[in-house]
């Protein structure tokens, strides 16, 4: 078993270095969990931490069941740690579903696609990142610093969730880890570059948040209007490189008219 | 162009339909009715198809005019007073509004949601397959946004013949049904018994994204924090304060609160109907028998056009016709134009 942390009123994580690596094996082929949502969906759960193992599982078996569809599913919703399967129990019912996805999940995965790889700009700090210099702070160190460090990420999408666009990153240095505000913010910025726990994420819409706010991208993750209007899929990589405050304002003009801003670049 | 004005309208009102699908992956909540049956039956009578858009109206009052042409629309869902002109108006009936009248609908009585269809639907920009109003997003058409006075909708004429009324099964009763799970590990059992077993009211700060439950505190095992995972329509959270939130249409489409339970499909329009502040309790099916009751709930629903009659002699007088004792449809028209303003009160 992962080893389980707990910050004070936060989420816990796994520490998923302490695993040894023929555990790790022996987890990359154990049966998923079939917890009933319902009677209409059902939660394949390969974890119950934040684990990038469990996260590769949940994709591979989201993308199986995109090429290979079952019938009676609806959707599918992929997270962390888990692939929720809604179906239509008038087509499908509970048991032969589950059957077939516990089969299904421990099949090889189809060869995986190359995978996207996005950069995207972010004016760190001032106004459009209200907490750079407190975090900068908690850390002992500069602003500079946490931006280097910030920049510096490889992450992963692990999931895209509660509110349309909301990308919740993977890849997070620990030295950013970091719990969440103990008072949630009602209303944070579109675009917003935060962490939170051991995440960062792309927050689409103005929202609330108990995350730590470091920047703001000019980027939309969803945008009505314009081809594509989800520009993330779970399983993109993301890099970061800082704007300043004035470039952001050109760019969140040209966003705003539908230009992508983010580049694709060659993985 | 006939369009239908809306002249007056309280909050939590907006168009609705069967909501859009898919789009979950990228955290884009369906939406969609709160009251799916009541919805397909508004739309049944006016000949839509049955999840076609329709205005989900909230607990508050509301009025709509009729501009340039008569309108045929049809009332389903939450009973309230209702009204074109001082006569009184049916619901689970059609009616049509002729050219400059009102339609004048009181508060919910017993519910939360009615619904109003119009014949030949709402005219609007469908974005992923759906004109539902989802405002965070900015979706929903012809309006993004819960409906105001002064918005109008363009409409069809009506298209005259016989009104038309539909026999819906008597709204069930008793508690509201769910599966346990998918998080009820983190709870243990005698919290689980106490979730089942006692009396929960809904409070009036619910809305479209969650209904929030009174009651007693439910407790967790390991703490209140999970790693986010997927929710569906009618999952049952325990945030910190240990009140448990129900989700709803509007829902997020993760959260990090372990979910003790889900509602059943069957009984979700039903629990979204249930007003703030009416006690009632859960009881947990199995999965077979849950299953059971979704099959014969859209069972229920495909069923709806075979429910539908034609209302004769509309227009005669109401004492006439009970003197005159006749029996069968006319009769029933009676009985369709009275029985929501002799059980509403």
């Amino acid at each position: 078993m992962p080893e389980r942390i707990s910050i004070a009123g936060e989420k816990r994580y796994s520490m998923d270095f302490a695993r040894a690596p023929n555990e790790a094996m022996a987890a990359a082929f154990s049966p998923p969990r079939l917890l009933p949502s319902g009677d209409s969906a059902i939660t394949v759960e390969f974890s119950r931490d934040i684990d990038d193992a469990a996260n590769q599982r949940v994709l591979a078996l989201d993308r199986a069941l995109n090429e290979a569809p079952i019938e009676g599913i609806t959707e599918t919703v992929p997270t962390y740690r888990s692939l929720l399967v809604h179906y239509d129990p008038g087509r499908i019912d509970f048991d032969t579903l589950g059957t077939q996805l516990v089969a299904r999940a421990q099949m090889p995965a189809p060869i995986m696609t190359q995978p996207r790889r996005w950069r995207v700009p972010v004016a760190y700090g001032g106004e459009n990142g209200i907490d750079l210099e407190d975090v900068a702070k908690a850390r002992n160190t500069t602003a500079d610093e946490i931006v280097a460090r910030h920049t510096a990420g490889d992450y992963r999408v692990a999931m895209i969730g509660f509110t349309p666009g909301w990308s919740y990153l993977s890849g997070l240095a620990s030295f950013l880890h970091m719990p969440r505000r103990q008072n949630p913010r009602l209303l944070t910025p579109a675009g917003t570059i935060s962490i939170g726990g051991v995440q960062t994420g792309i927050q689409c819409l103005a929202g609330p948040s108990g995350w730590h706010l470091l920047g703001r991208t000019p980027v939309r993750t969803y945008q009505l209007h314009r081809a594509p209007t989800f520009l993330l899929e779970p399983g993109d990589r993301i890099n970061f490189y800082a704007i300043d405050a004035k470039t952001f304002a050109e760019q969140d003009r040209a966003a705003e008219a539908g230009e992508i801003i983010a580049e694709l670049t060659a993985s | 162009m006939t369009s239908l004005v809306v002249s007056n309208i309280g909050p939590a009102s907006s168009v609705q339909d069967g909501g859009r699908h898919g789009a979950q992956r990228y955290g884009l909540t369906p939406s969609g009715a709160m009251d799916q049956l009541s919805l397909a039956a508004a739309n049944t009578l006016v000949g839509n198809a049955p999840l076609a858009a329709g205005i989900e109206i909230g607990p508050f009052g509301a009025a709509f005019t009729v501009r340039d042409g008569a309108v045929r629309v049809a009332l389903a869902g939450s009973p309230r007073s209702a009204e074109i002109a001082g006569r009184s108006v049916a619901f689970d009936s059609s009616v049509t509004i002729a050219d400059g009248q009102t339609l004048n609908l009181g508060f919910a009585r017993g519910g939360a949601f009615s619904y109003l269809a119009i014949e030949g639907g709402i005219e609007g920009e469908p974005m992923f397959g759906s004109l539902a109003v989802n405002a965070r997003a900015g979706l929903g058409s012809p309006y993004p946004r819960p409906l105001q006075a002064g918005d109008a909708f363009l409409v069809t004429a009506a298209s005259g013949g016989p009104e038309r009324r539909i026999e819906l099964p008597k709204p069930a009763k008793g508690p509201i049904r769910v599966i346990l799970g998918p998080q009820d590990d983190e709870f243990a059992e005698d919290m689980k018994a106490l979730f089942l077993d006692s009396e929960w009211k809904i409070s009036a700060t619910s809305d479209r994204m969650g209904y929030r439950l009174e009651g007693p505190a439910i407790r967790h095992l390991h703490g209140h924090n999970i790693v986010s995972d997927g929710t569906v329509d009618g999952s049952i959270q325990v945030p910190g304060n240990g009140a448990p939130i129900v989700l709803m249409r509007d829902r997020g489409t993760s959260g990090g609160y372990p979910k003790i339970a889900t509602v059943i499909s069957a009984d979700f329009g039903r629990f979204a109907q249930t007003p703030a502040g009416t006690s009632f309790q859960f009881k947990a099916l199995n999965m077979a028998e849950a299953q059971a009751e979704a099959k014969a709930f859209a069972k229920l629903l495909r069923s709806l056009p075979d429910r539908v009659s034609a209302i004769e002699n509309f227009d005669l007088n109401i004492e006439a016709l009970q003197h005159a004792n006749v029996a069968g449809s006319a009769v029933s028209a009676v009985d369709a134009g009275t029985w929501h303003a002799l059980t509403g009160e």
